[in-house]
């Protein structure tokens, strides 16, 4: 009871946070009315495809938060949290390649096409379990974290900090990266996994699924929201902000750095875990490209645009890239890379706070000019 | 055989893995004064690169007393600090908190978290934090991840901070970012945050830097307000502050103990007049 209090008491602080609540009320009513309801001769029909791109920035944006509650406030410029965002995103795949029973390719009930390709004859340990829903929610919560528990153990017992901290992480995503492109691996290699048909029974090119999958997106990013927020204004919070701007002294003055910056990235990796699982089934594939060391580094510019240390920037920033790429993309394929570096060197340049930073700041102007 | 003792030399646990060390002796809230001092500093050497910053120091903080250490610059007192807090390891000699705690074994939160504050040389707050978070921060408490996380302020807390802003002339600042401060009420509010850490022993490194005549005044009255309950070491370079505050000073000279006494009999030492006074 006192918890539903304190997340009440949170709310109601929170002047930005209620308007992204809002926002996200408002698009999980209306996406699936626009797409369901509406018919499709109308102009105001949202289709199937968009609802499912909507969808997928919702995760990003869930992503950004994660890579923002250790960056904008530990301080710990993560380059490879791509990482944790693929692991759960290949945990969920693995629950809908095990669904697939004998409906693939080569109809065998036990193995997924891509053993069957490669000759095995049973399914690798690492796989049992991955059947059952339950199994899979525990392993994307659990797989990511688990890697952040040990990878940040050893980094932040042994100080690693700064630069060397970012060139380590980036050199992890890689890693897993080359690791999941071999076929050896038993993840499919080059092509992942895909060709899923459904989840939890239900059909996945179906248009309610989509929407349900949808819905479900947005509210991971409202309660993901409601966790760093509670996180980011607790006594845990400032604790980890001193950490980011004087490490040495929150030691001297009784703090177990090491363990704040552990836990952070954790909470962080399990988040960017969620992330993926629910990105998967909506884009239809996992492969090893998500691993790759340059998703983790437009990770990084989302949030830099956004502005950093404001949890509500790294949404917006999210947002915000993606449907620039959605759209240049399209129209100028070429054109999208340099507008990217484009975008990250005008924010570093300029708007050190990114977006939310600079719309505070012209706030602010007003109000003082209008109190003057 | 030779190979088996340098293979055991080698994985000695408490020279190897810190970790495996663990941290031995630690008893937090029991520091053994029984035998009068609170800190024994004995036979410590510290170089960098070959410099000899602690040249084989002896030292001995009674409980409860308020000590002035004075030495030129350069003569090693922000590294002796230094190696009580943790930050830097001596190459030799011991450090003990109470009889029981051995300092150079001990991690810096560990050592904070048995009772030792410091007040640095240039002032290091938490420039984004307000005048209040600073003082919460630093607060006596438990610190572990999890009470963090479910914090709530005590009224009996926030009415300490409020009389220790009061104490520091902050109280109007209560809101205001620590970065915003001057420099000398960011040496108070440093203060201020050993105050509310309320530790057994302070390490005070100059703290009366960049502060007018009235605000020294102020705080020496504070730091001898301390003495009794706390052990208090001040380092100094401004001779008036610590001919006002001094019981004992020891003079610091090349890393080393030069003289120790009243500071009549400090001023009167030729040895000291030669090194320091005497410039
Ligand atoms: N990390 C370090 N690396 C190299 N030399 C150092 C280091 N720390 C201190 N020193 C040297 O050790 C000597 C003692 O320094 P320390 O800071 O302890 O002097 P101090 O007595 O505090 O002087 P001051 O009155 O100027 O503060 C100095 O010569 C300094 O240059
Ligand atoms: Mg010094």
């Amino acid at each position: 009871m006192s918890f539903i209090n304190t997340l009440i008491k949170l709310i109601e602080q929170d002047r930005v946070g209620r308007y992204l609540f809002s926002a996200l009320l408002a698009i999980a009513i209306m996406v699936p009315v626009l797409n369901l309801l509406v018919p499709e001769g109308s102009s105001l029909h949202l289709s199937t495809y968009v609802v499912t791109l909507l969808g997928k920035y919702l995760c990003y944006a869930l992503l950004a938060l994660a890579l923002d509650l250790v960056w904008g406030y530990g301080g710990i410029l993560s380059l490879g949290h791509g990482v944790f965002f693929a692991l759960g995103g290949y945990a969920m795949g693995m629950y809908m390649m095990r669904q697939i029973g004998s409906r693939g390719v080569y109809g065998n009930p036990e193995l997924p096409d891509f053993m069957v390709f490669l000759n095995w004859h049973e399914l690798p340990w690492y796989w049992f379990g991955f059947d059952h829903f339950w199994f899979a929610v525990l392993m994307i919560v659990l797989i990511p974290g688990l890697l952040a528990f040990v990878f940040g153990w050893l980094a932040f017992r042994s100080r690693v900090t700064g630069v060397y901290l970012s060139i380590i992480t980036q050199a992890l995503t890689f890693a897993f990266m080359l690791a999941f492109f071999r076929n050896e691996m038993g993840f499919g290699g080059n092509n992942g996994l895909t060709d899923f048909k459904d989840i939890l029974g239900f059909e996945l090119q179906h248009g309610g699924t989509r929407n349900v999958l949808f819905v479900l997106s947005a509210l991971a990013l409202a309660a993901g929201y409601l966790l760093c927020r509670y996180i980011v204004n607790s006594k845990f919070g400032r604790v980890v902000v001193a950490i980011r701007d004087a490490e040495a002294r929150t030691r001297f003055i009784g703090y177990k750095v090491e363990s704040y910056k552990l836990w952070l990235f954790i909470i962080s990796a399990v988040m960017a875990g969620i992330a993926g699982a629910l990105y998967v089934p909506q884009v239809g594939i996992i492969n090893p490209g998500e691993f790759s060391p340059l998703n983790s580094i437009e990770l990084v510019v989302w949030v830099a645009v956004g502005g950093r240390g404001t949890l509500f920037g790294a949404i917006v920033g999210a947002l915000l890239v993606n449907f620039a790429k959605t759209f240049f993309t399209g129209a100028l394929p070429e054109v999208w890379l340099f507008a990217l570096g484009g975008m990250f060197i005008v924010v570093t340049l300029f708007l050190p706070r990114g977006l939310v930073g600079l719309y505070q700041q012209s706030r602010e102007k007003y109000l003082a000019g209008r109190a003057a | 055989m030779k190979a088996l003792e340098q293979l055991r030399e080698t994985m000695r646990r408490d020279r190897v893995f810190d970790f495996m060390a663990g941290s031995h002796l630690v008893h937090p809230g029991e520091i053994d004064t029984r035998h009068g001092p609170i800190l024994y500093v004995e036979n410590v050497n510290v170089s960098f690169d070959g410099f000899k910053a602690l040249n084989d120091l002896t030292l001995y903080i009674d409980d409860g007393e308020l000590r002035c250490i004075i030495g030129p610059n350069g003569a090693g007192k922000t590294t002796m600090m230094d190696v009580i807090t943790g930050k830097t390891r001596p190459d030799s000699g011991t450090v003990f908190f109470g009889q029981t705690m051995d300092l150079t074994r001990m991690t810096e939160y560990e050592i904070a978290s048995s009772g030792i504050g410091r007040k640095f040389q240039k002032p290091t707050i938490f420039p984004e934090h307000t005048v209040f978070e600073n003082l919460e921060l630093a607060m006596h408490m438990d610190k572990g991840v999890w009470s963090s996380l479910q914090f709530r302020l005590s009224g009996e807390q926030k009415d300490r901070i409020e009389e220790v802003m009061q104490t520091i002339n902050l109280l109007a600042q209560c809101h205001t970012a620590a970065g915003l401060l001057s420099h000398g009420q960011k040496q108070w509010l440093e203060i201020g945050m050993l105050l509310t850490q309320s530790p057994r022993l302070l390490l005070v490194d100059e703290p009366v830097a960049g502060m007018t005549h009235q605000e020294i005044e102020h705080t020496a009255e504070l730091l001898t307000g301390l003495a009794g309950k706390h052990s208090v070491v001040v380092v100094e370079h401004d001779m008036d502050f610590i001919r006002s505050i001094a019981k004992k000073v020891t003079v610091l000279h090349e890393g080393h103990v030069l003289a120790e006494g009243d500071m009549e009999a400090i001023q009167n030492d030729p040895r000291v007049i030669e090194v320091y006074l005497g410039e």
